[in-house]
């Protein structure tokens, strides 16, 4: 008797007319392979758009930031601006941000927001000229070198170009050590 | 006329006969109540299902949405603000059980033969729990939960070879966007509780096969040539059917524990929504939750020449212990011949507590909300000394450094660096910095490094 309280089935006739070992063996076969195309079937396609985002190249776009009379020179600002292709139900997080610095009259030097350590959102503090981050305590000098604590790299720096008095800043993956 | 649809319902289905042969399985006298963790976390996880589908008919996986939607369940929706209560402190009680359970298995020996299989199931468990709640921190969808999905993406980048491509998959992108959300709603919903289900199926089936793991006995080792008919001769001597006279205390254990998460949801409260998910807001302070906390410590705290390894090695070392662990299934169950078990776990329960309070301090983390050291504090009427001192603040050295408690404690306190330093040494370190420290010789003018090193002078 199993577990559910039926009796024990009674065992497959092995000599049964339509017991040939041949035919079993291939209805074996048949039913396997069939299983494991209807398998792929299913799973390629799954499969495939789960591992799209690594194989779909995204485009780079510049976005501009704001007219070049809106910055000072040697002032370091916050910058945001949208990502380079944002679905429609995107919303608020298609923005990304940079920290912009107006070098001269015509030279600007974008940094990321991501610390390098683990992506954390560094902040600057112009008194200090340094950036900071909230996280695990990296510091990063003016220039985006690491002047202390666990991160790895330098700032990433993103493209920067003046165009028709507008700022623009070419859009860039998340930093990823 | 009910017990004959009861009997046509048994005969057809046999579920009736099921469940009576599974509560009624024989189990070895005395288990006591070490062995409630299982079920409770069994129970903890029916909660978490029951309460997300109720959060599921409202909460909206759309990246630009999911926000508004818990603000919504959160202040309108009748009962939201509860339900989401008992779903994080579910969460909470379903992590603490099962690390409660796996401890307690492996103090018990009760991986060794037959129950290997039990254990790298439990051990599977164990690492869906445990990304069930990382994924669910996410769906908070709030500045904390985009900036988290960061972190995890960066953290996966630092696998060799293939940790790019992880942290894309993550971020279902190059950056977080549409798609980022939507995934992790999927997995946290769909693909991991599937996963649960089939294991717990598993998990349960193999506690009926090879029943449930007798007391361990000192001098009564494991081996696998004797062990079955020992215990079931056991059984057969001193078996007591599973219901009532062992299930008692789970039904009380697991009763006591919903209490708690009610009590919890009702009292303390869901987890407070933070600002909108926009990552171009950077006043944020990132922290996973409780459970994951310690961890967010260890990067802290770790050597930086030993982050990329504890990263990379520390989950691939943990899940091969866990896997490997039945290899070693003979021998002594009980804990008294196995003390370095023992250490070991009071070890592993020692460290994830004393980082988790580290972490609860983080006094590695400037402090952005340091105020300018008051009057009482700066003692001196001396204007050279005043200006030093709203220097260090304007300047932020009061971010890393404290005196007389103001200020953060990522660097030494300052209270009476004079009584250690002269103020020539002190200059020279401000000027050049040190490991732990930036050298301000490009962002602070010469007058401005004698002016705070005169304040620090003062400081004794």
């Amino acid at each position: 008797m199993d577990p559910t309280g039926r009796p024990e089935p009674p065992a497959a006739n092995s000599s049964a007319p339509s017991a040939d070992p041949e035919r079993r063996r291939f209805l074996t076969r048949i039913s396997i392979a069939l299983s494991t195309f209807v398998a792929a079937v299913m799973g390629v396609p799954v499969v495939g758009f789960l591992v799209s985002p690594l194989i779909r190249k995204a485009p780079r776009v510049w976005r501009p930031v704001g007219s070049v009379d809106h910055f000072k020179v040697g002032e370091t600002v916050n910058v945001s601006f949208e990502d380079a292709s944002p679905l429609p139900w995107a919303g608020v997080t298609a923005h990304s941000a940079a920290w912009l610095r107006r070098d001269s009259a015509t030279q600007f030097t974008a940094f990321s927001v991501h610390c390098t350590h683990l992506g954390c959102p560094v902040r600057w503090f112009g008194e200090a000229k340094l950036f900071l981050c909230p996280c695990h305590g990296g510091v990063y000098n003016a220039d985006g070198s690491v002047a202390a604590g666990p991160p790895p790299h330098p700032l990433p720096q993103y493209p920067v170009q003046v165009r028709d008095g507008q700022v623009e800043i070419l859009t860039s993956p998340i930093p990823i050590a | 006329m009910i017990k004959r649809f009861f009997a046509w319902l048994d005969d057809r289905s046999g579920l009736l006969t099921s469940a009576r042969h599974a509560l009624e399985h024989p189990v070895p006298p005395r288990t006591g109540w070490w062995y409630v963790f299982g079920s409770a976390t069994l129970l903890a996880f029916v909660l978490q299902v029951v309460t997300g589908i109720a959060l599921a008919t409202a909460y909206v996986p759309s990246s630009g949405q999911a926000y508004d939607s818990l603000r919504f369940i959160s202040e309108q929706a009748l009962m939201g603000r509860f339900l989401r209560g008992m779903h994080y402190f579910g969460a909470s009680a379903m992590v603490l059980l099962i690390g409660i359970h796996v401890s307690r298995t492996y103090l018990m020996a009760a991986y060794k033969f037959p129950r290997e299989l039990n254990w790298l199931s439990g051990a599977v468990l164990l690492l869906l729990t445990l990304a069930l709640a990382f994924t669910g921190q996410l769906l908070r969808w709030d500045q904390n939960a985009v900036w988290s999905v960061i972190v995890g993406a960066a953290q996966a980048g630092r696998m060799p070879i293939v940790g790019h491509d992880m942290a894309r998959f993550i971020l279902a992108g190059d950056t977080i966007g549409g798609a980022t959300l939507s995934r992790f709603f999927a997995f946290h919903v769909f693909f991991i509780p599937a996963l649960v289900f089939v294991l717990i199926g598993l998990h349960l089936a193999l506690v009926l096969r090879h029943g449930i793991s007798e007391r361990p006995k000192v001098g009564e080792p494991v081996d696998p040539a004797t062990y079955r008919a020992k215990y079931d001769a056991l059984l057969r001597r001193e078996g007591v059917p599973f219901w009532p006279d062992a299930a008692w205390r789970d039904v009380v254990f697991g009763a006591c524990m919903v209490a708690t998460v009610v009590l919890l949801a009702i009292t303390v409260g869901p987890p407070e929504l933070g600002r909108p998910p926009d990552p171009s807001i950077l006043q944020a302070d990132p922290r996973p939750d409780w459970y994951l906390l310690w961890y967010f410590a260890v990067l802290a705290l770790a050597p930086v020449h030993l982050e990329n390894v504890i990263i990379v090695l520390g989950p691939l070392l943990f899940g091969a212990i866990l896997i490997l662990l039945p290899i070693f299934n003979k021998g002594e169950r009980s804990v008294r011949r196995r003390p370095w078990a023992g250490l070991l776990v009071v070890f592993i329960w020692t460290t994830i507590v004393s980082f988790w309070y580290a972490a609860q301090k983080a006094d590695w983390s400037p402090d952005f909300a340091a105020k300018p050291l008051p009057a009482s504090v700066v003692k001196s009427g001396d204007p050279t000394v005043v200006e030093g001192a709203r220097l260090f603040h304007e300047k932020g050295c009061e971010f890393c450094h404290a005196i007389e408690g103001f200020g953060g404690e990522r660097g030494p306190d300052l209270s009476q660096v004079a009584s250690r330093m002269s103020p020539v040494q002190i200059e020279a370190r401000i000027t050049n910095g040190s490991p732990n420290m930036p050298a301000y010789a490009q962002s602070l003018k010469p007058e401005e490094v004698r002016t705070i090193a005169a304040f620090l002078a003062t400081r004794r």
